[in-house]
């Protein structure tokens, strides 16, 4: 029950919200987001503690459909994901009247995208998960055409198109998926079962594309990733955050939990294209983000190419890799959060996020500068931030099996440190220019500062100490190891000799 | 007794239906057309229980009369309508729906 | 005793147990500076001058600790904490004291500490003091974590560490174009030095299934040839990062918009000759590599000319100076490249190097602060007599760099050149010559600064520095002296097992006369000489004259490295950039906006059916019926 509980909560309050008006609505709203982070801490100390939460109702049986929840390693990462963003996004945006309806109803509209995330990373249910996978779309619709930029109505739709031609793709596997079980004895959609599917090889590698192509287009991987920078230059600053934080994530918990976890034998055909492909993302998006003249669109990129990382982690297939890809996960949404609520920040004061608006901010408001460095070095991987030990482990592991590629994926670090550093330099550092003479005259408030606060701190725990986190991920990673029936690449120079 | 002139007369009536249906400007009269080719059917469906020794037919064009009676209401009423509004029955003058 | 026998660590006991400390007092005093804000602007930097001094205490007890122990108890590996555990791998984060690591903790913590002393002084009026403060700590731990680690892995937190405490300070007054372009460039510069590093490590977890120093050290020697070269070869790499030599050095030179106790600290005395540490921690990936090495020693020979060259021809003091610790970095590259029985020279000369530089710095920037901040040395002249103990102090630090018999960096550069003569006669040569060149450099440089006439711009009055700064500079002046005859006869005893040395038969602080070390000291003569000759007997001219030797203008262009890195990497690059925004707003976005377009017309073609005649919509169920029926009817046929 907990988990269906930690579930509604957040979808009962945004109900709530819908009726309220004025500051009441954001604050019952960050009391519901609160709560909810609450509820899962409750939830995420039982389930270390070891109690079976897992949930388990018959909803459509000649389906086999179940309204089934579990948690996992990773799922549990990411149910905190989760609940940790929203509430940092409702308390670094302030009540927006300048959207299309109240404000109040985008905090219920966050609300709502916060239960039905949380429903696709508890659904052990193909069927539920896709169900849920496609609703997270209609919140997230309309935040986007709500609020934000002048071109956000058409942002919206483009975001709109994308993701429901991927989830059309992955719904003729799923009912695929259903189909071929059905053939092979009761119908079921629980993927305990789903896992033991049988079909030739040709089936599977159709099945295995379907979702592939929707999570690719959810992790925006080059080239279905067009609609991630339109959308985040028309977006406001905390919708991104949830969007590329939170519902981009499900692509690559979805590469994990479905495509490796129920077409192993596909995944394993697959993977030298899809490293590929990671590798095109990795470098394409960070020479993109260098190139970049707009704040968001730039922190878009940067994201681009962090989620090739993630998916050359996963389909490294070495332990380590996974493990660090889910890491990652986790933390690229801290630390994008912490570069686009700056980004807010900095676009509230100067109405513009364009990069060439801005010069010798420092000087003016040192303190919004040092919080845009410091979500910067989380985002170029600095040591010490929870982001180096993602992407150290992704491709050390990665090394561990082709080291070329690898190779070739850490010259990205390098490009990282350009966007970053060129960015910050060309934004803040300097003399101080009229403009911003003129519009940043206040530096970050205390609120501002509180928001952001707590994904600092996390990026900073999770970099000095990742253990507690990485025992999570290496428990779905080692799973899924077992699950696709293939081992570690074997230290070579051990002491048997050469 | 041979069905297939039963059959015949249906197929008739139908084609007169279906030419009226299309030659003819005035709703009404299109109205008509489109009557007799439900009849047309109903008497396919009459002719054709009795071949089979099967009361499904005959029920069945009772429940067409029925729902043709409803469509006639509305139907006419909304040509009532569309002549008070133009003071025209002509469909070729009723065709604003479009893109 | 064999080489593994030093290396088998022992457990922490008493103070070694919280080494940690050394690194947490900066840390956390570094955290509560940037945390806290205007709140600590009275008392801050008197805060953050006690961490590194208390630092320093720790470290001094536990050298003298060491020092009581026989050899191989002087190992301490003091693990703290699981850091990364996943898969087969597991990355504590520990620290190992042994003598090579608890050298460098001595003189990051001290000369750290007379930094911080001094900058009381210098950075007395900056608005960013407390900033300033915070940054350098946060230096000091870092360039600690880097030291001490007992893994690559927590060495490369230490590593990238340092350099982001460098590109905050060199960018520290960021409101200067040129600073902030000079911090970006050191940072990516050396994040293309960290690639290697951190390929090194990935190597390592893949080989041997560990990072640890024991871990590597044993399983080194089980390395196939082509991997313990690709190693030495990405750890060499990561070692031209940070230690500016060849082809990585550009960003050292720019460095120098840094406030100066930053450049006498970071590009002088310590993080610079982390690349040093690097390989000569490496010893045993090293041992199996011969051909690794000779690139080491290479690369170290082709710096120490590149910085003295470079040296010769500016004018701006603290570039002087920066090409300057190129070069000395080069010859401890040198050292470390020769092997085995260098090593320890290497970090000696390190050692008395880190004094007499840091010395210097701090007195060119006991001399700027009497300029107004001038660097240029045409304006400068006389010095000597307007600012005595800067003057002195300096002097010493200039006796030791070019070799003065018994100063400090007199034993610990002749001892390198004579072990590359013996292995490397070429480039034992080299750098015999270049020994001379230093000579010449730094001659320049005293006459230009201190003798000769002044040329002081208007306004301009030299006085001397209040005793905050000086203090240090007698302090720093001390051991540039007397260093070299102090450590001579021991360091190579003290760090032979740590670094896979032998330990030397004898040596005392009484020079050896040496064929080798003669000619050494005639070249360093000649220099003095030549430069005397050259600048010491006519009037410098107050503008850059100008010149037709090529030698003279490639050192004032420093050595194009700039203009090659920009034809070869920045333009290309740029080029690049431009070309994929160009391609994902045309091609792959074009390619969507397309499809959208084209789905578009082909609704406002079909939308053309719906023309509003019901009678038309009447003929097309029926055509359509009649199809569905002959369909049928040639189904059943066929």
């Amino acid at each position: 029950m907990l988990l269906t509980i930690l579930a509604l909560v957040p979808f009962v309050g945004g109900l709530v919200v819908w009726f309220l008006r004025g500051a009441t609505s954001r604050y019952v709203g960050i009391g519901v987001a609160l709560a909810t982070f609450a509820l899962s801490v409750v939830v995420a100390a039982q389930h270390l503690g070891g109690a079976n939460l897992s949930e388990h109702h018959l909803w459509i049986k000649a389906f086999g459909a179940y309204y089934a929840l579990g948690l996992d390693g990773m799922g549990l990462l990411m149910v905190l994901l989760t609940t940790v963003l929203v509430p940092v996004v409702l308390l670094a945006e302030p009540a927006d009247e300048t959207g299309r309806w109240g404000a109040h109803v985008k905090v219920a509209l966050v609300l709502i995208l916060e239960s039905l995330s949380l429903y696709v990373f508890l659904a052990t249910d193909v069927l539920l998960f896709y169900l849920f996978f496609e609703a997270t779309l209609i919140p997230m619709y309309f935040l986007i055409a709500g609020w934000g930029g002048a071109k956000r109505a058409k942002a919206a739709v483009k975001f709109l198109l994308f993701s429901l031609a991927g989830g059309l793709v992955m719904l003729f596997s799923v009912i695929g998926v259903g189909v071929s079980y059905a053939s092979q004895g009761a119908p079921s959609y629980l993927l305990e079962d789903l896992a033991k599917l049988n079909v030739t090889p040709s089936v599977e590698m159709l099945l295995f594309i379907g979702f592939f192509v929707a999570f690719a287009v959810k992790a925006p991987m080059v080239p279905v990733h067009t609609w991630l920078p339109d959308t985040a230059e028309q977006a406001t600053p905390g919708t991104s955050t949830l969007l590329v934080g939170i519902l981009d994530k499900i692509g690559t918990f979805g590469m994990i939990r479905f495509c490796l976890g129920l077409f192993p034998d596909a995944s394993r055909l697959a993977t030298p294209v899809i490293v590929v492909l990671a590798l095109i993302s990795i470098l394409y998006g960070a020479l993109a983000a260098i190139g970049q003249k707009n704040l968001l669109r730039l922190v878009a990129f940067t994201s681009v190419s962090h989620f090739g990382f993630m998916v050359l982690g996963i389909f490294a297939l070495t332990t380590q890799s996974i493990s660090g890809s889910i890491f990652y996960m986790l933390n690229h949404g801290f630390s994008t959060a912490a570069l686009f609520l700056v980004v807010g920040y900095l676009a509230k004061r100067r109405g513009s996020v364009q990069i060439s608006d801005f010069g010798g901010v420092f000087g003016k408001a040192p303190v919004l500068a040092g919080l845009l460095l410091l979500g910067g070095l989380a985002s170029l991987s600095l040591p010490g931030m929870g982001s180096f030990v993602g992407e150290f482990l992704v491709l050390a592991g990665t090394w561990s099996r082709y080291p070329v590629i690898a190779a070739i994926a850490a010259t990205g670090m390098v490009l990282a440190a350009l966007y970053i550093l060129i960015m910050y330099q060309r934004t803040m550092t300097g003399p101080v220019t009229e403009q911003t003479e003129k519009h940043i005259t206040t530096d970050a408030s205390w609120l501002e500062r509180l928001a952001v606060a707590p994904v600092i701190v996390l990026l900073l725990l999770t970099g000095f100490f990742p253990k507690p986190v990485l025992d999570q991920t290496d428990q779905t990673a080692k799973q899924t190891m077992t699950t696709m029936n293939i081992s570690d690449p074997v230290p070579a120079a051990g002491k048997e000799g050469k | 007794m041979n069905p297939s002139y039963y059959v015949i007369l249906a197929a008739i009536l139908f084609t007169i239906g279906i030419v009226g249906f299309l030659v003819r400007k005035n709703a009404l009269v299109v109205f008509m057309s489109v009557e007799l080719m439900l009849n047309s059917c109903n008497l396919l469906f009459v002719t054709f229980s009795r071949v089979w020794g099967n009361l499904a037919g005959q029920a069945m064009s009772f429940f067409v009369m029925v729902v043709a009676a409803a469509e006639v209401v509305v139907g006419l009423s909304i040509i009532v309508m569309i002549y008070r509004a133009r003071r025209s029955a002509s469909v070729d003058n009723a065709s604003l729906l479009k893109f | 005793m064999t080489l593994l026998e030093g290396l088998t660590p022992v457990a922490p006991t008493g103070l070694f147990t919280v080494a940690w400390l050394m690194i947490a007092i900066p840390l956390l005093s570094a955290g509560l500076l940037l945390v806290l804000g205007k709140m600590t602007n009275s008392f801050g930097h008197y805060v953050a001058t006690l961490a590194p001094i208390a630092s320093f205490a720790i470290a001094a007890v536990l050298f003298a600790d060491l020092l009581g122990r026989p050899e191989a108890q002087r190992t301490v590996d003091a693990s703290l904490y699981t850091w990364v555990k996943t898969g087969s791998w597991t990355i504590d984060v520990g620290f190992l004291i042994d003598p090579l690591s608890i050298l460098f903790a001595l003189l990051i913590t001290g000369v750290g500490s007379l930094i911080h002393v001094y900058s009381i002084g210098y950075m007395a009026h900056d608005p960013g003091r407390r900033r300033f403060f915070a940054y350098l700590n946060l230096f000091i731990a870092a360039m600690l974590t880097l030291v001490l680690a007992d893994n690559y892995a927590v060495l490369f937190v230490g590593w990238e560490g340092v350099g982001l405490a460098s590109y905050l300070l060199i960018s520290f007054w960021q409101h200067k174009p040129t600073a902030a372009t000079a911090g970006k460039k050191a940072f990516v510069v050396n994040r293309v030095g960290d690639l290697g590093l951190t390929m090194a490590i990935f190597t390592m977890l893949a080989m041997f299934g560990s990072s640890s120093f024991t871990a590597v050290n044993e399983g080194a020697q089980h390395l196939t040839p082509t991997w313990a070269t690709l190693l030495g070869l990405l750890l060499l790499l990561g070692a031209c990062g940070k230690s500016a030599q060849v082809p990585l050095q550009s960003w050292l030179l720019d460095a120098m918009e840094g406030p100066t106790p930053v450049s006498a600290l970071i590009h002088a005395a310590t993080m610079v000759t982390a690349g040093v540490y690097l390989v000569v921690r490496s010893h045993a990936v090293y041992a199996e590599t011969p051909a690794a090495s000779l690139a080491v020693a290479i690369v170290g020979t082709v710096t120490l000319l590149a910085g003295a060259w470079i040296g010769t021809s500016k004018d701006d003091i603290k570039k002087v100076l920066a090409g300057s610790t190129m070069s000395q970095i080069g010859y401890m590259m040198l050292a470390a490249g020769i092997g085995p029985v260098a090593y320890p020279f290497a970090i000696f000369h390190l050692l008395t190097h880190g004094f007499f530089k840091a010395n210097m710095f701090l007195g060119a920037g006991s001399v700027m602060h009497g300029m107004h901040d001038d660097v240029n040395m045409r304006h400068y002249g006389a010095l000597a007599k307007p600012m005595k103990i800067t003057y002195y102090t300096f002097l010493m630090g200039y006796l030791a760099i070019i070799g003065t018999p018994f100063f400090s960096g007199f034993y610990s550069k002749d001892s390198i050149i004579e072990a590359a003569w013996e292995k490397q006669p070429v480039l034992g040569a080299l750098a015999l010559i270049a020994a001379g060149i230093t000579a010449f450099y730094m001659t320049r440089l005293m006459i230009m600064t201190f003798w000769s006439r002044e040329r002081w711009q208007e306004g301009v009055h030299p006085h001397e520095s209040p005793a905050v700064m000086w203090v240090p500079l007698v302090l720093l002046a001390i051991p540039s002296v007397v260093a070299g005859m102090v450590m001579n006869s021991w360091i190579g005893g003290w760090l032979a097992p740590a670094v896979g040395g032998e330990v030397p038969e004898h040596a005392s602080w009484v020079p050896t006369i040496t064929p080798v070390g003669l000619v050494t000291l005639a070249v360093v003569i000649a220099g003095v000489a030549v430069s005397y000759l050259v600048f010491g007997r006519k009037a410098i001219p107050a503008e850059v004259p100008y010149t037709r030797n090529i030698l003279t203008i490639a050192g004032r262009h420093d050595l194009y490295g700039d203009a090659f890195n920009e034809a070869v990497f920045m333009a290309p690059g740029q080029a690049l950039t431009k070309a994929v925004v160009a391609i994902d707003e045309g091609v792959v976005d074009g390619a969507v906006r397309g499809s959208g377009t084209l789905t578009v017309g082909l609704g406002a073609g079909l939308r053309t059916l719906q023309n509003g005649y019901v009678r038309s919509y009447g003929l097309t169920m029926i055509v359509g019926v009649i199809i569905v029926g002959l369909a049928l009817v040639i189904g059943r046929l066929v």
